[in-house]
């Protein structure tokens, strides 16, 4: 299944992008993402718990299991205001 | 939908669309961006947000400003993009028909901003940028 995974505020700069798209076996939880992007980024190798995560535009918890055609994207600490 | 821009905002002219026949009261809310954080001097800073899923979680807010502040009509603009020191970044207008409510729900929607709507900023002096709240966070 494919899942489109959006990068904001320091994800982005880290990343170097602001949106891939992914391929995940069936069965992918919103956490597992996560571990990926730790072992893929050495700048997030210390962040062991996700910041919070949405799915589809709406909070969702790291054990969200995710479907074909879903939006996921870390929400780094939140500094609106 | 609606609350974010990325032009200056019109305090004014949110007032004039809060504002009805009935109220009495009315708080007018500006963040602004200003020269200092944490003992650190800062010139500019920039919002980025995930915008759809901030209208939706300052929709959220409204709602439950509704419900807790039903005499309180309530509007919000938040402007993102690279602002600099003396201007607004967020204005909350909350007029009502006295002023204990309005204060209260005035209060009440930049705090539940801040927990909630994704929006972040990133910060720019002298001694580099920084984005708010990221370090030792997670």
């Amino acid at each position: 299944m494919k899942v489109r995974l959006l990068y904001f505020a320091v994800l982005r700069d880290i990343t170097g992008k602001s949106e891939a798209e992914v391929s995940l076996a069936e069965g992918t939880r919103a956490g597992e993402v996560w571990e990926a992007m730790r072992r893929d980024y050495t700048k997030l190798a210390a962040y062991e718990h996700p910041p919070l995560i949405a799915v589809n535009e709406s909070y969702a918890s790291a054990d969200t299991l995710l479907h074909d055609g879903d939006e996921l994207a870390f929400i780094p600490p939140v500094a609106g205001g | 939908m609606g609350h974010l821009t990325d032009s200056p905002i019109d305090s004014s002219a949110l007032v004039r669309e809060v504002m009805r026949r009935s109220d009495g009261a009315c708080i007018v809310f500006e963040g602004v961006v200003r020269d200092h954080h944490e003992g650190k001097e800062v010139e500019s800073i920039f919002y980025d947000a995930y915008r759809p899923m901030a209208e939706k979680e300052i929709e959220i807010i409204l709602d439950g400003i509704s419900r807790e502040f039903p005499a309180v009509s309530v509007g919000i603009r938040h402007r993102l993009g690279q602002l600099v020191v003396g201007d607004v970044s967020i204005t909350i207008v909350c007029a009502s028909p006295h002023r204990a409510e309005a204060y209260a729900a005035s209060r009440a929607v930049i705090d539940r901003i801040k927990e909630t709507v994704p929006i972040w900023k990133k910060e720019r002096g002298p001694s580099g940028e920084e984005w708010i709240g990221w370090q030792g966070k997670c």
